[in-house]
């Protein structure tokens, strides 16, 4: 080969290199950087008197005194809104049937749109679910809120050949001539004055429990379930792993039953996690019975079976890596096997070894599918760790998926979605490093 | 302990503990002159790497007390001679043995024979320095422990003593709780000899223990074997033939697995009666 080639080779291997390094940090910067935004946004946010309300109602936080004289400066504003409507009402009475009939449809509208931007409004009856006791609680949430109240949204069906459009028209033209008229352009103008829209770290998304599935309060119950099922998976499959590394590497003898063992412990690091997951809901609920239904043992131990192959490849590796002169030396000082491979060997080994682990505790914490039959409800509060054997438990892996597709009003509760996410990939972000600091650690212990 | 004529008298029927494997013991073949008690024997010994017989019928006494060096050229199986006296080549599934090697009479192969006491009492020192990754006490605690010595005052003795004995006590008296790993070659191979001594073997066997070694490292470990001589039995197997020469007080002649010449040191180097062994000492072929 020349060296014009062996130059032309040596650049394009390196462009299509660093290309493709470039093409992956987009890739993640495109999935990342809304996960971290709008996850953030659960926790930060311009919340309104109605967030302080509900906090106040539900978890007994806040400054009751100072929150007082924020409802009275709010209700001094929204008692104008309410006496427009009792006016309002008044003059229906005096109206036509048929004009009547055609202003109380479009009013009950304007009165629904009001419900879900203040909160019931007088004369309501006290509602069932704690999501309708408060107005909107966000103050992105209630500008959107602000835009159904003032328009009225309309779908365009006239060409039939394509897709009906969306357009809008102002509720306000609709009430011409009437005394509702003006509550448009007031709400307009003193919705500020009525939210009182504030800056909020609402450190509870991490530490609350829900409050009427997730349309308030936080996801502690989902944090804790996943640490439960990870680590309680941990706390089998390791020492387990472990012992099996040991036995593969020392103990086993070369032969047609080890390397069976051996593919067949690689084989099973690929098997899809539904898999396991019905296995789980086979074995450990309906033959092994180790609890009555769902729980977090069952959902443990099949995460357990799950994440097994990966910690054992992991630590023969591990085991492997250990030089053989610390074996002989060991030995050659009258060691006995047993205590080469519990003194010299694993603490050489441990490094790779917890590495594996904790991957594996990252890949635990993220799986869905083995959790779905074993272990996962979607709403639920936070168990103590006397249930872990009758007990499911909401993870966050599980309630990602079923806010987002199966909540009854999963459009109503993007940013709790975005924030579990967010603390998903925290919570194993976290692990993973974690594990690299360790490694880092223990290596440079055992360097000197 | 097993005189060297006693295995010449009774090579019949020696007295072996704890063992059923029946030995044959053909008449000595190496003599060394000046007498003294035979340590380890080797009779008709042979050392199998799978088919592959890489030490052959080797049959010869290591004095108590002395220092033996094995010489010869690479692959000849000295190495592997040293590894069965406290059976490491064990480590290696394809290898087995025929013959005999005894171990102050008793048969170093023998079926009930415990290989972790036999390597208390025989200390092996490697090629390459190879501390463990812990601190230097507990390198040379290490084995103390092992046998039992978990009393801090004790173990501070040992380890003092036993690097005291090695001739770097001076060197890391002041850095014990420090990684082995940050001493220097020469010192952590002086480090491994501390840490067999701390043991209190009664054989010490060195593989090659200064080719990975600089000569001013080489000249410190040749001091503190010249210091050892006497308190224990030493094998020491090297490339280097100054370096058998002066260390050694005996001196094996290994090629292709069989043991050329074994005679005192000084006969072998000056009056060498294989003409093999002539060939090799004076460099005509290596």
């Amino acid at each position: 080969m020349n060296i014009g080639t062996r130059k032309i080779l040596d650049r394009s291997f390196t462009a299509v290199g660093i290309g493709s390094i470039v093409v992956m940090a987009l890739a993640l910067m495109i999935v990342v950087v809304p996960i971290v935004y709008n996850g953030i946004g659960a926790v930060f946010f311009t919340g309104t008197v109605e967030h302080r309300k509900m906090l106040h109602a539900e978890f007994r936080r806040g400054d009751s005194q100072y929150l007082s004289s924020e409802v009275a400066s709010s209700n001094r504003y929204r008692a104008k809104v309410y006496d427009m409507l009792t006016g309002f009402e008044a003059e229906l009475e005096t109206m036509a049937p048929e004009k009547k009939a055609e202003y109380q449809a479009k009013y009950s509208q304007v009165r629904t749109a009001l419900q879900a931007l203040l909160g019931p409004l007088p004369g309501d009856p006290e509602p069932m679910l704690t999501r309708f006791k408060y107005g909107q609680t966000r103050w992105e949430k209630a500008e959107e809120k602000l835009h159904d109240l003032l328009y009225e949204s309309k779908w365009d069906n006239t060409n039939p050949n394509v897709m009906g459009k969306e357009y809008f028209v102002s509720r306000a033209i609709g009430f011409e001539g009437t005394s509702l008229a003006r509550l448009f352009p007031y709400v307009k103008d003193n919705l500020e004055n009525m939210l009182l829209p504030e800056f909020t770290f609402y450190w509870g998304f991490i530490t609350d429990s829900s409050v009427d599935s997730h349309f308030f309060g936080g996801i502690w119950p989902e944090i804790q379930g996943t640490f439960f099922l990870a680590i309680g998976a941990m706390l089998f499959a390791f020492p387990l792993g472990v012992v099996a590394a040991v036995y593969f590497t020392e103990y086993a003898k070369p032969g047609f039953l080890n390397s069976m063992l051996r593919s067949a412990n690689s084989t099973l690091a690929g098997v899809p996690s539904i898999v396991f997951g019905m296995f789980g809901l086979a074995f450990f609920i309906n033959t092994m019975k180790v609890s009555e239904s769902k729980s977090v043992i069952a959902g443990a131990l099949t995460l357990a079976i799950m994440i097994l192959p990966t910690i054992i490849r992991a630590a023969e590796e591990a085991i492997l890596a250990v030089p053989k002169t610390y074996r002989e030396a060991s030995l050659s000082l009258g060691s006995t096997k047993w205590n080469t491979i519990a003194t010299v060997i694993l603490p050489a080994a441990l490094p790779g070894i917890l590495t594996g682990g904790v991957i594996s505790l990252g890949r635990a914490a993220g799986e869905t599918a083995p959790i779905i039959f074993t272990a996962a409800v979607s709403v639920g509060s936070a168990i103590g760790l006397a249930d872990v054997f009758s007990s499911p438990t909401p993870a966050l892996s599980w309630n990602i998926y079923n806010l987002a597709s199966e909540h009854e009003a999963a459009t109503q509760i993007r940013h709790v979605q975005y924030g579990m996410v967010l603390a998903l990939v925290t919570i194993v972000l976290l692990l993973n490093l974690s594990a690299i600091v360790l490694r880092a650690r223990i290596s440079k212990k055992l360097k000197g | 302990m097993l005189m060297i004529t006693d295995v010449r008298n009774t090579s019949e029927s020696v007295p072996l503990q704890k063992t059923t494997r029946e030995i044959y013991l053909p008449p000595q073949r190496s003599t060394i002159t000046g007498g003294g008690t035979a340590h380890i024997a080797a009779r008709e010994f042979s050392v199998y790497y799978g088919e592959f017989e890489a030490v052959k019928k080797v049959s010869a006494d290591i004095l108590s007390k002395y220092v033996t060096a094995i010489i010869g050229p690479s692959g000849c199986g000295k190495s592997t001679f040293l590894r069965a006296i406290n059976r490491m080549n064990d480590l290696i599934p394809s290898c087995h043995t025929t013959g005999a090697l005894l171990f102050d009479g008793e048969d170093i192969y023998g079926k009930f024979t415990d290989e972790v006491l036999l390597r208390k009492k025989v200390g092996m020192v490697f090629q390459k320095p190879n501390p463990f990754p812990k601190s230097i006490f507990d390198n040379i605690a290490y084995g103390p422990r092992l046998h039992g010595v978990n009393d801090k005052k004790k173990l501070m003795e040992i380890v003092e003593r036993s690097l005291r004995k090695a001739a770097i006590w001076d060197e890391v008296c002041d850095r014990l709780d420090k990684n082995a790993l940050g001493l220097s070659g020469g010192q952590q191979q002086r480090l491994c000899v501390a840490r067999t001594l701390a043991v209190e073997p009664e054989v010490l066997l060195l593989d090659e223990p200064t080719s990975a070694l600089d000569p001013k490292a080489t000249a410190k470990i040749e001091d503190l074997i010249q210091e050892l001589r006497g308190s224990y039995t030493i094998m020491i197997v090297t490339h280097n033939m100054q370096q058998a020469s002066r260390v050694s007080d005996s001196t094996m002649f290994f090629y292709e697995g069989i043991l050329v010449e074994h005679a005192p040191t000084a006969q072998l180097f000056v009056n060498p009666k294989d003409p093999m062994t002539e060939d090799y000492i004076t460099g005509r072929f290596s």
